[in-house]
Parts: structure tokens; sequence; C-alpha cells
């Protein structure tokens, strides 16, 4: 054996045995961690209670389009028009029909003293005008003061007097059919068809809900080692920073993994919220998107000088997440820099990868711009962790 | 383990520690200045000096803690500045507040050590560690549960575990009962005798005259170093022991007296020494001669030593 080959053999050798010794350490570090969790009772129960009070919370709380709201009506034609107008109304579920009101004046009062919401007037003589064409009108009143709540209930009385109108003009007045009615609008919405918000909440919610407990978990792992004085030890131990940082990652992968599954499963079968595409692919996104989130956070554990401020750097970056990824306002009606911040932020790219598996049923290939974003971005979370990690006590 | 430190110990140089010329500061304040030292395979050398005088912050330095704001030297044949991974391999630091994991068992926190050093079985390991500290009925124990003392044995423990070729302690016995005191020691000296060299910062007396040789520090100047005998005989102390009634009174008149140094109760007697034997006989030589306190010369403890080094580098920083 020439000496050349001898020299590469054992290069190679030390290398693996060299990686060996590092997966060992960040063994080490990893079930360090991990029976540190489970021995802190608070954190343990906060992995599972904030998901799931912040899923119900908000999933059941935030609701842009809502239903049964209160609602009076002055009827002063007793006609079968008016009293299938006023049944549909109900039906829609959008109304709830509290009162009748007496007079004009009876129902200007109900809604100006907030006890309902809409006014509806069918006015006099309404039956028979129609069937003369002369195009009466059913003036509604909404209270706008809450125009996001009325919005839906508008579109949905709107579309309601074509089919009314469609069903009772039959025969003779067949001719007066919703083509010639003065407001037709029809409610289409592309993937949830009933507008129900819930549907685009609930994937939403799992983004933030995970963006805030993992951001959190690792913001103060390294913080809480320099405050307890571990860190000492620690530094002073054949550990190097990248081997801290994975070891100290990982369980948190796991936790992550477990409170996406729990919201998966509360999202089914709370409110119903399906996943149309690929489970698996959903899966391994949102563990690269905890990823991307734990890197934040541990980054900022080897920035901040305190847990607290760990904790304030995590708040300052999950705001923008917040309002600029798209959650919370649709992000193709915000400004362009908003929308430029909002790009690099993971909750963005992780609200397309699950709004689009859940509801579209996309597929990787429609979601690999978002995926090699999220991917770029942990990486150079984890890169700047490591580069920042304090070393010595300096 | 001792196989492993047998194969090195071919390779490391008979000079443990090496440095010269150590300094650190904190926000401009130095802490440490001027530091040159030198430790022997197999000795245990003791630190001394007062609160706040830079042990810690040089044990530090010499674990690659702490980056010297100057000054160069090795550490088992390491360089300080650029090898301190390998330095971290082969040293075993105690620190001076406990810093282990006191949410962890004292069997989890060992087997921790072990893996994070690449020990082959690291639950052997750890269960050998809790047969020396003769901590059977504790392993499951939360380290932070344990009692001042165990918790100082179970950091010894953690960092003899992986057989480091020098320890360096700091203050390992502070709040620990005598006899503990006095076992620590004796698994100190035996590992001593093993080959491995300890480096540890003490404030007691006794344990200074348990060490090889001994260094003071105050100030962040290194004031005095050698054998214990070599450390008082430099000093050049001329020490009187007065016994007799009202020595609390005499004590004070004594303070005052010029050629007198260092005046310091000691038990039913007093150590009254001087810097110059004739300045001290001198000023001494009335009280002397009427009493009532009978004076007899003595030999000056180490104590009394570094007490007079203390003040006289305050002298020098007033
Ligand atoms: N990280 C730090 N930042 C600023 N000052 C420091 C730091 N570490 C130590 N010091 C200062 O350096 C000086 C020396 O501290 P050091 O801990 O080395 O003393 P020590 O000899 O170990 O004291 P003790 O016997 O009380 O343990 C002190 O005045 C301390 O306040
Ligand atoms: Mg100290």
């Amino acid at each position: 054996m020439s000496a050349g080959a001898g020299t590469d053999r054992s290069a190679v050798d030390r290398r693996t045995r060299g990686f060996r010794a590092a997966l060992t350490r960040i063994y080490a570090a990893f079930i360090k961690e991990l029976l540190q969790l489970r021995r802190d009772r608070i954190t343990f129960a906060t992995m599972i209670f904030i998901p799931l009070t912040q899923l119900l919370l908000f999933g059941y709380a935030i609701n842009t389009d809502p239903k049964h709201l209160p609602t009076a009506v002055l009827i002063q034609d007793e006609s079968s028009f008016s009293r299938s107008f006023v049944a549909a109304m109900q039906v829609s579920e959008y109304f709830d029909i509290r009162t009748r009101a007496t007079s004009e004046e009876d129902l200007d009062h109900l809604i100006l003293s907030g006890r309902v919401q809409f006014g509806v007037q069918i006015p006099a003589h309404f039956g028979r005008d129609l069937i003369r064409g002369e195009r009466p009108a059913i003036l509604v009143v909404a209270d706008a003061s809450d125009p996001v709540a009325a919005g839906g209930a508008v579109a949905a009385l709107q579309g309601l007097t074509t089919i009314v109108f469609s069903r009772d003009l039959i025969g003779p007045v067949a001719s007066r059919a919703p083509q010639e009615l003065p407001f037709e609008l029809r409610i289409h919405r592309r993937y949830n068809p009933a507008g129900e918000t819930r549907l685009n909440i609930v994937p939403g919610l799992m983004g933030t809900i995970l963006t805030l407990t993992m951001l959190i978990f690792t913001a103060l792992s390294v913080t809480r080692e320099v405050e307890r004085g571990t860190m000492e030890s620690l530094l002073s131990m054949p550990i190097r920073p990248v081997e801290i940082m994975l070891g100290k990652i990982a369980p948190y992968l796991v936790v992550g993994g477990l409170q996406a599954g729990l919201i998966l499963g509360a999202a089914k079968l709370l409110f119903g919220v399906p996943v149309v595409g690929s489970l698996g692919l959903l899966v391994v996104l949102t563990l690269l998107f905890i990823l991307a989130n734990l890197s934040v956070g541990y980054t900022f554990s080897t920035i901040a000088k305190s847990q607290l401020q760990a904790m304030q750097m995590s708040f300052f970056f999950f705001l923008p997440n917040i309002l600029l990824s798209g959650f919370m306002f649709p992000f193709r009606g915000m400004p362009d820099w908003a929308q430029a911040v909002g790009e690099i932020l993971p909750l963005t790219h992780y609200l397309r990868i699950v709004r689009g598996i859940m509801l579209k049923g996309a597929t990787f290939v429609d979601l690999q711009v978002d995926v090699l974003a999220l991917g770029l971005f942990t990486l150079a979370a984890m890169g700047l962790a490591v580069a920042r990690f304090r070393q010595t006590l300096d | 383990m001792t196989g492993a430190i047998a194969t090195r110990a071919a390779e490391v140089p008979d000079i443990v520690i090496d440095v010269q010329g150590l300094t650190k500061s904190f926000g401009g304040r130095p802490v440490v200045k001027n530091l040159s030292m030198q430790v022997h395979r197999g000795l245990i050398y003791g630190f001394l000096g007062p609160n706040g005088s830079g042990k810690t912050t040089t044990l530090r330095m010499l674990c690659g803690l702490l980056t010297p704001g100057s000054g160069h030297g090795t550490c088992l044949g390491y360089d300080i500045l650029t090898q301190s991974a390998e330095i971290k391999r082969h040293v075993g630091y105690m620190t001076q507040r406990f810093s282990l994991y006191a949410d962890l068992s004292v069997r989890e926190n060992l087997e921790f050590v072990a893996r994070v050093y690449n020990l082959d079985d690291p639950h052997a390991a750890a269960d050998s560690a809790i047969r020396r500290l003769g901590l059977e009925n504790r392993a499951s124990q939360l380290a932070g549960e344990l009692s001042g003392g165990w918790k100082q044995r179970l950091a010894l423990g953690a960092c003899i575990l992986p057989g480091p070729e020098l320890l360096l302690l700091d203050e390992p016995t502070a709040g620990v009962d005598p006899k503990a005191r006095r076992d620590f020691w004796d698994e100190i000296h035996t590992l001593a005798h093993q080959g491995m060299t300890v480096l540890v910062s003490t404030h007691y007396m006794d344990e200074a005259e348990r060490c090889h040789e001994i260094a003071y520090i105050a100030y962040g100047e290194l004031l005095a170093q050698g054998t214990v005998d070599e450390v008082i005989a430099h000093a050049h102390l001329a020490t009187y022991i007065v016994t007799g009634p009202d020595l609390a009174e005499l004590a004070e008149r004594l303070k005052a007296m010029d050629g007198v140094d260092m005046v310091a109760p000691f038990g039913t007697a007093l150590h009254v020494s001087g810097r110059d034997r004739a300045r001290l006989d001198a000023a001494t030589k009335d009280l002397r001669e009427q009493g009532p306190q009978v004076w007899s010369p003595g030999e000056a403890t180490l104590e009394d030593v570094f007490i007079d080094l203390m003040s006289r580098t305050k002298d020098n920083f007033a």
C-alpha cells in the first residue's frame, strides 16, 4: 500500500470518527434539552394549552362573515311576495328577525339604538307594483358602522332577491323574472363557497400559533443558560456552537410537530377544515416552517443579553408576521413596500403553503418557490446564530 | 481513562501551565495585570487572594472562557489564544458558582458530560462516578435539590469524569463541612498522585497549606508564589505572639504605632508583626517589658503574610 493511500484512508477515518463524535455531542444536548423540557411542567402545559386555546378563541371569535345578525322588518304590504321574502331571509342564516317594526320611525329607532343591525322595509303595494312591472324597491337599512360585519349579509340579501322572486314570479308574471331586477349580485367565492372565514382563518391560525410558540421556546434557550450560570460549564466543555444549536432545536422540532398535529386534528374535528391536498406534504413543509421559526428564535437567543430581551425581540418579530403576512389583511391588498417586507417573513410563505395544501390541493410543484424561500430563510438564520454565538464570557 | 492520560503524558510538557504577562480588563478597568505563572505537572497549586482580586478571571483565561487582553502562554502545551478547543478537551473546569443543570438528576448530568466528551459508555462512566462520589442513594435526585456540599462534590465528579490532565477548581470547598472538605482534599491529592495537575483557588489557609505550591494575587497582581515556607520566608515578617489580659485594648494601641504593620487576634493570642524587625522591636519595647501581657517571639503564619501583602498593595493603590 502506498503511503499516499494510507494517509488518505486515515484522513477519511478521522473525518467519519469526527462526524460520529459530533453526532454524539448533538445527541447529548438533545437528550439534556428534552429532559429539561419534560421537567418544566409549565412550559409543557403551555405547549398543549396555547395552541388549543388560541385555536378555539380565534377560530370561533374571528369571523369576518358573521351570521344571525339581529334584524327588524317593517312589512307594509301583506302579499305572498313579502311573506316569502321574509321567510327566505330567515333561511339564509344571515338574519335573525327579532322584531316587526310598526312604523318607519320605529324602524329607525331600532337601528339607531343598536338593537338590530338591519332594517328591512317592504313598502305598501309592493306585490301589486311588482306584478304591474313598476319595479318597486325594498328598502334595506344596514348599520354599516361595522362594515365588515354587514358586508356578507348585504351580499346575501342581494342574492336572495333573485332567488325568491324567480320562484314567485311564475305564470303571467314570469316575464318579470330576475334579470330585470335592479340588483343582482352573485356571491362567488372560490374554494370557500359559503364564504366561511373559518376555512381561511384556521390554517392561518396554525401558522401564527406555531410562529409564536416556536419563537419563544428557542428564544429563551441560550439566554436561560446564561442567566442560570450553566453556560459557563457548557462553554468549558468541548462542544461546538453548531452542535449546541442543533441539539437545542431538535427537541422543539418534535414538540412543534406534535403541536401542529394537535391543531390539524382540532381544525378537522371542530371546524371541519378539510385537507384537500397531500397530508404528507403538509406535514413535511410544516416541519420546515417550524424549523425556520426555531432558528429565528435561537438567533435572538444568541443576540439577547437576557430572557426579557429575547422575549421582546420575539414579539418584535411576531408582529409583522401577523400584520404583513396576509394573515390579517389580504396580501395583495397591501402596499408594495409592505409586500416586500412580507416576502421575507416565514409566515407569508407558510400561509401560501398551508392554505394551498389544505384548501386548494396544491402540490409541491405549485409551492416550490415558497418552500425555497423557507429553506433559505432557515439556513440564513442558523448561519447567523452560529456566527453570533458567544464562545467566551467576554 | 487512565490509559488515555498515560499515553498523552509523554507528549505533555512537564510545565502544564506556562503563561506570561496575562492582562484582562473589563470596561477599561484592569482586573488581572501582567500575570505570569508556571505550574508543574502533578502539583497541587493553590491560588489565593481577596475577593475580586482576579482569581476567577485568571482561571477563565486559562481554559479559554475569556480572551486575554494581552499576554500569551500555553496550557498543557496548547496555545491559550488559538487552541482553546484542544484545551477544553483536556481540562476540567469547576466553576465557582454551581453550573450543572439544576433540573437534571445527578445521573443525567453526569451522562450529559460523558456524552459531550465522547466517552465510550456514558452510562457506565456515570455509574462509576456516582460510586466514587458516594452518591448512589442520590443518583436520581435533581442536582438542584442537593445540599451545598453535595453539589460541590457532584461538580468535582463531573469535572473528573472525562479524565482531564489539568483541573481548574474555583473555590471548590466554599460552604463545605470540615469532614467533606478533608475528603475533598484527600481525593485531590490522590488525583495529583496519579499525575493530574490541579490549580485550585481558595480562601482557606489550611487548604493553602495542603498545596504543594501557592500563588497570592491581590488587585490583579501576583504578589507571591512558591511553597508555603518560601512565601512565608520571603515576606520577612517579624512576629510576636502576645497572650494575657486586655488584648483588644492592646491591639488598638498597637495598630496606631509606627513599625507595627499588622495586628491580628488568633484565638486567645494576638499576632503582632512588622516588616522591619528593628523598628518593630523599638516600637514595642516598653510594652514588652512592662506587661501585663506576655510577649514571645513567634513565626509569622501564612495568614499574617497574606494580610500584610494585601495591606501593602492597598497602600500602593491608595
Ligand atoms: N464579566 C465581567 N464583567 C465586568 N467585570 C467583571 C467580570 N468578571 C469579573 N469582573 C470584575 O473583575 C474583578 C475580578 O473578579 P474575579 O471574579 O476574577 O475575582 P475573584 O478573585 O474570583 O473573587 P472572589 O474571591 O470573590 O471569587 C472583580 O472586580 C469583578 O467585578
Ligand atoms: Mg472568584
